[in-house]
């Protein structure tokens, strides 16, 4: 009986029934009902989904997935976005070079592809989650809320977008951000040339004027110079990216709180 | 051939184009039940049959793949940036015809007295999420990043000569996301087109469950339901979103003046700028009398009319027309809502008067404010 016992040991059972494995994973690998459901509850990352969902749920035609997909694109670049900061320094004297260097000279020369093409891509899939959910109706109540969470993530997604935009320092980067810097010129009341700014003044002394406004706030500067490239980089890589962190956990605690996926009554 | 582009090149035209849409866009997402009746006469909804997808998409490529044979074109289309656009006009149409499908369906399903596609038996409903949900997540994200893989080894992410303020190039575009809100600056200044619009789309979607005060038709796809809302979010997504960024990115050139998908984007094309304001309209060829020295009595009915749209009309549409509508939606829901639409509505309302009455602005006050 002995040397039985111990032939049937395969690696398999080595590896998963090890002491190290059983105490990074709280379960057997699942082979019935209940491990199944119980591997879901006791692991961090799966537990953002339920147990179990609906049937219509699972079908890709009511989903289409563009929830998942802007989730995964978001970490694809944030994982991206972490390795290019080792290679850019956002000053004006070196911005450019480094980016003309990037695909020169650094191994694996595509992460600058990917992270740009990722981030269309996010931008599309957050518009076309957006859409499915209005479709199926999924933003009535008891979701109110939520949809106005994922409103404030799709801005957030394109703020993320437009700052990351001005970081090669070429010549598209700069002149698209001045075309939607000076938009912050013409906010009402606190841009300098938006409606009513000279309202905010005390006597003579106007509060609102090229240096104290809504675009020297966003530029730190008069025009797109050092200061907006600093700004926009710290806005692009820890601003805005730490904003939308706290408004993602919020998303997805409240599609399980508020009854997980929408479905017909 | 010559005559085929040169009648693309007018068709394409946003003064010919957008009524055109406009006008159809109401039959095929009819917000009314006398919009359905037509919508029904002409057929319209058998775009969301599979021949019906399968002609738009064919349209489509067929309209892409003719673009790109013409050398100009091609150098926009082919641009790296512009790429997504090309993404987003396919999946945009894709998942319109996707959604309006099922809820065609769906809508047949309802009026025969059945449940919804999406309906499922409370006892035998469940899937569980190891391995089945999980696996189709995993799938996903693999061929995702494998197409970004691909699509990153083929095309170079753009880079451009080094930034110089003093040389703008011509012309200069706000990323692609925000054509639409550049666009909008053709017909109102920044501080309404950058600032304003933009606040009221964020606040219009975030009000938008809470004015839409059925509580029935959530979780499936369907029109008859839902067919206001339906219609108006299409029409801001559809027409003044994803219409104005093609417009914006495609057809846009020098001095942001239009030149159609076969027009040279000549820098010297002089387009004429004759635009005039409500108040020269009224006062002088209309009344042939020179403008009023007092700033209010020259701009009174621009602003009345204005004050008159947004804050009389709504109260009036309430006690006529609306009255069953406002009824139901209780009389907050119903201010908000027509706020916002009618602010929505602004945007068209100018593009037609700017092409019709060569009008500038509703209201100018120089230092001020202009509408």
């Amino acid at each position: 009986m002995g040397p039985e016992k111990k032939q049937k040991r395969n690696l398999a059972d080595l590896i998963f029934k090890s002491v190290l494995w059983r105490s990074i994973f709280r379960t057997d690998i699942p082979t019935d009902k209940r491990g199944r459901m119980v591997t879901v509850l006791n692991n961090f990352f799966l537990h953002l989904h339920p147990v179990s969902i609906p049937r219509h749920a699972v079908k890709l035609k009511y989903t289409w997935l563009m929830g998942i997909l802007a989730t995964f694109l978001f970490f694809v670049l944030t994982i991206t976005g972490i390795l290019l900061m080792f290679y850019y320094r956002p000053t004006v004297q070196y911005a450019y070079n480094d980016v003309l260097d990037m695909a020169e000279s650094t191994p694996l020369g595509v992460m600058r592809e990917i992270h740009r093409w990722s981030a269309h891509l996010m931008v599309i899939t957050v518009w076309l989650h957006m859409f499915r959910v209005f479709m199926t109706g999924s933003y009535k109540p008891p979701r109110e809320f939520n949809w106005g969470v994922g409103v404030i993530l799709l801005t957030l997604t394109m703020l993320l977008s437009f700052t990351g935009y001005l970081l090669p320092w070429d010549q598209l980067a700069i002149w698209a951000i001045t075309v939607g810097s000076n938009m912050a010129a013409a906010t009402p009341l606190v841009g300098r040339e938006g409606p009513g700014s000279a309202l905010l003044s005390i006597g003579d002394i106007s509060l609102i004027g090229r240096t104290s406004d809504a675009k020297f706030m966003l530029l730190g500067d008069t025009r797109i110079a050092e200061g907006a490239l600093l700004r926009f980089y710290v806005f692009h890589c820890v601003f805005f990216p730490f904003i939308i962190v706290m408004f993602m956990m919020v998303h997805f605690w409240r599609i399980r709180k508020d009854g997980g996926i929408s479905g017909p009554a | 051939m010559e005559t085929l582009k040169h009648l693309l090149n007018l068709l394409s035209d946003p003064r010919i184009s957008f009524p055109i849409l406009m006008i159809l866009f109401f039959f095929i997402f009819p917000p009314t039940a006398w919009f359905e009746k037509w919508n029904k006469r002409l057929h319209f909804d058998r775009l969301w049959t599979p021949v019906g997808g399968l002609v738009m998409h064919g349209l489509m490529l067929v309209a892409l793949v003719a673009a790109t044979l013409d050398p100009n074109f091609r150098l926009i289309v082919t641009k790296p940036d512009n790429v997504p656009i090309v993404i987003l006009i396919f999946g945009s149409v894709y998942f319109l015809w996707l959604s309006m499908r099922q809820a065609r369906d769906n809508d047949q399903r309802l009026e025969a007295g059945e449940k919804p596609d999406e309906y499922c038996d409370p006892k035998r409903r469940d899937i569980l999420v190891w391995p089945d949900v999980l696996y189709i997540e995993l799938i996903a994200m693999i061929l995702c990043m494998a197409f970004i893989i691909i699509w990153s080894l083929y095309l170079q992410a753009p880079l451009e000569q080094p930034a110089n303020p003093a040389l703008a190039p011509n012309p200069a575009k706000a990323p692609w996301y925000f054509l639409a809100l550049q666009e909008m600056l053709v017909y109102f200044d920044p501080w309404l087109a950058g600032v304003v619009f933009p606040t009221l789309i964020i606040v219009g979607l975030i009000a938008l469950p809470y004015l839409d005060s059925d509580r029935a038709g959530s979780g499936f796809y369907s029109f008859s339901r839902r067919k206001l809302f339906i219609s108006l979010f299409c029409f801001g997504w559809l027409l003044l979103w994803v219409y104005l960024i093609i417009v914006g990115t495609f057809l846009r050139g020098p001095n942001w003046n239009f030149f159609g998908p076969f027009e040279v984007w000549d820098a010297h094309k002089v387009v004429p700028m004759n635009n005039v304001n409500l108040s020269e309209l009224i006062w002088i060829k209309l009344l042939h009398r020179p403008l009023p020295n007092s700033i209010l009595l020259r701009e009174a009915v621009g602003i009345l009319g204005l004050l008159g749209y947004l804050f009389v009309l709504p109260p009036l549409l309430e006690k006529s027309a609306l009255k069953r509508f406002a009824g139901q939606m209780g009389r907050m829901r119903y201010g908000l809502f027509m706020f916002l639409s009618l602010m929505g509505l602004l945007l068209p309302i100018k593009m037609i008067l700017r092409w019709t009455l060569s009008l500038k602005y509703l209201v100018s006050i120089p230092g001020w404010f202009n509408i």
